[in-house]
């Protein structure tokens, strides 16, 4: 075992690999950025009355006609506000559960508490006869509830990650079975109102409920930020990262309840979209391929993702306008199959 | 041999922390006590290993040391002070520990797994600085993979992996380091070579060394200290040469065996006596071993 130092003037291979991976994160990032910027063009642009890219930037500060600056403004800007802020929610949510969980399948979605979301703002709606910031209440109080239940059944001495999302998956059936029996037993009319709380759109979102999703989300994040240097310990496990000093339940807990704040926060405004937070954190992971959280890629991921569906949604490129969730659902399930077929063939190799 | 460059205006002398002592120590699982009231010394500076039989509790006891797993009872002090009430981080400041497992996440590369050792001497907003990265660097060539330094750690076989998180855990820059069998799944080069490397360590930079050992022949050789258990206790401790005779390894593992000094380094060499297989061919009628006690 006999090593020679390098000569002094040689750059030792931590600080060049280090420098590689801010390149690699800059690059990501600004790519999506760009990305983003341009898919945001696109969606001042089109819509049920056609705007030229120059016109709808400029109604977008404030110059042009009653008609555009209406259309821009309290039209199209907030859509894509939500789609941006919700986006960036899910993914930020699904990082976090994903790597607290070392899971990649434990999202939101398949744990349930985007459903307890849907059961809760459907149970305002249809059984409270609530409307308007009381039904986002109710979603959020949903969410709370079922990861609470979830959070109840799996502690043992500690939480485990494999029990937490096999816990999360039947609260996950539970909560779709109590939402279709709400919807089947309401009337016919109140239930078309409800659907959207199982599906998810951005479309409707202004006023203040997006201001609460977009200072909910800013506080959210500066906790995130915060606490995000458990995280690189913690996906060593849990005997590596208490080994290394990191105080493991607390991280845990901390980490999930701002994961399951920034899921309900998103749900009860926009409600359910389907596999955004499963999806974005996996796509960001794999940009960055550093073992790492992908916590801040996973939020871009996360906007660039609902932003692309929402167009596709708003101008019916599937042949007829539909919700956005519906559109996150399609690109969503196949990826979920590959991860699965592709996990599968990585752990055997 | 390896080289590790000496900094002593870096760190303090490597023995100062003193020995990791056990005092009335108890520690269970689900409400079923594994060790109860247990007193241990473990003496700075040195290597012991610790032996015994499955589920003899000597994986639980150095969890319970590092504190992987609470104590249910009892308190574990390093030269004056108190490890069980110390700050998470700062007690990883003086002790690391290799848990039996280790997995690494997807993706992350050699010099970045033996980085994250680097934590307990960030602050909180974990800015990596060159002393960090030159710490890295010495962990890296101390366990002769530094040329793996951009290589994914999923890539590497058994016995580098192992190494790999050797180097993590030398980065932490401890006092004292605990393994829990850290040779399990190496072949009998790779352990060898991996014992001779904490050798090093201890002999280069004073660290204790602390390790749970399945295999009893290497813990004699490798050890000055052998803390022998079973059934939760401690049934003997001295060097291997004092503790190792054929009536101890009867009396813990229940194995009849033969100790004969290790043609190589002198130290005890159990020879496992078993039914089958005499030299001159020979079967005890009843099945049962021939072998006086």
């Amino acid at each position: 075992m006999t090593t020679t130092l390098p000569p002094a003037t040689a750059v030792s291979p931590v600080v060049r690999l280090r420098a590689r991976r801010r390149r690699r994160r800059t690059l990501v990032l600004g790519v999506l950025a760009v990305v983003i910027v341009a898919l945001a063009a696109l969606a001042l642009t089109l819509g049920a009355a056609s705007l030229s890219p120059g016109r709808a930037l400029l109604a977008a500060v404030g110059v042009g006609d009653d008609g555009d600056l209406f259309i821009v403004q309290r039209l199209r800007l907030p859509r894509l506000a939500a789609a941006l802020l919700a986006g960036a929610a899910f993914g930020l949510a699904g990082a976090l559960f994903q790597s607290t969980l070392r899971n990649p399948l434990a999202s939101p979605d398949i744990l349930g508490i985007a459903t307890g979301a849907s059961v809760g703002a459907v149970y305002a709606m249809l059984g409270l006869g609530l409307t308007g910031l009381a039904v986002s209440a109710g979603a959020f109080g949903g969410a709370a509830v079922i990861a609470l239940l979830i959070w109840f059944f799996a502690w043992r001495q500690g939480l485990h990650s494999i029990r937490f999302v096999l816990v999360g998956v039947g609260f996950a059936y539970l909560a779709s079975s109590v939402l279709a029996w709400m919807l089947a037993s309401a009337d016919q009319r109140d239930a078309a109102s409800a659907l959207v709380w199982t599906v998810g759109s951005v479309a409707d979102v202004r006023g203040t409920p997006l201001v609460v999703l977009g200072l909910g989300l800013a506080a959210l994040a500066l906790v995130v930020a915060l606490i995000s240097r458990w995280q690189a310990p913690l996906a060593l496990g849990d005997d590596h990262a208490r080994g290394l000093g990191v105080p493991t339940d607390a991280a845990r807990i901390g980490s999930l309840l701002a994961a399951v704040g920034l899921v309900a926060l998103a749900t009860s405004v926009v409600g359910p979209l389907a596999f955004v937070a499963l999806v974005a954190p996996a796509i960001a992971r794999r940009l960055l391929d550093d073992g790492g959280p992908a916590l801040s890629v996973s939020v871009a991921t996360g906007a660039t993702l609902v932003l692309a569906a929402d167009i596709v949604a708003e101008n019916g490129l599937l042949g007829v306008a539909a919700p956005t969730g519906i559109v996150t659902g399609l690109v969503g399930a196949p990826y979920l199959l590959w991860l699965l077929a592709t996990h599968e063939k990585r752990t055997r190799a | 041999m390896i080289d590790i460059p000496h900094r002593p205006d870096v760190r303090p002398a490597p023995t100062a922390a003193g020995a990791l002592v056990a005092h009335g120590v108890s520690i269970g699982y689900d409400g079923h006590r594994v060790i109860d009231g247990l007193d241990l010394t473990l003496p700075a500076g040195k290597v012991t290993a610790v032996v015994g039989p499955n589920a003899c509790g000597k994986s639980t006891l150095l969890r319970g040391l590092a504190r992987l797993h609470p104590l249910e009872a009892g308190r574990v002090t390093l030269g004056d002070r108190d490890v069980t009430s110390m700050p998470r981080k700062e007690l990883a400041r003086s002790v690391g520990v290799l848990p039996q497992t280790s997995v690494a996440p997807d993706g992350v590369r050699v010099a970045e797994l033996v980085g994250r050792g680097r934590y307990p001497h960030q602050g909180w907003f974990g800015r990596h600085s060159s002393d960090d990265d030159a710490v890295v660097l010495r962990s890296l060539e101390a366990t002769g993979v530094a040329d793996l330094a951009d290589r994914p750690v999923a890539e590497l076989s058994g016995g580098q992996r192992q190494r790999v998180w050797v180097a993590m855990v030398l980065a932490q820059e401890t006092d004292v380091v605990l393994l829990d069998e850290p040779t399990t799944f190496l072949d009998v080069a790779h352990q060898v070579e991996l014992l001779d490397l904490l050798t090093d360590l201890n002999a280069e930079r004073g660290t204790t060394v602390v390790m749970v050992l399945h295999e009893l022949n290497l813990a004699a050789r490798y050890a000055d200290h052998l803390v022998v258990m079973s059934a939760g206790r401690v049934v003997a401790e001295g060097s291997p040469a004092e503790v190792l005779d054929a009536r101890t390894v009867l009396d813990a593992f229940g194995l009849d065996a033969k100790v004969v000094p290790d043609p190589v380094a002198g130290t005890p060499l159990i020879v496992p006596v078993g039914r089958h297989r005499r030299a001159d061919g020979s079967l005890a009628p009843d099945g049962s071993a021939e072998h006086g006690r």
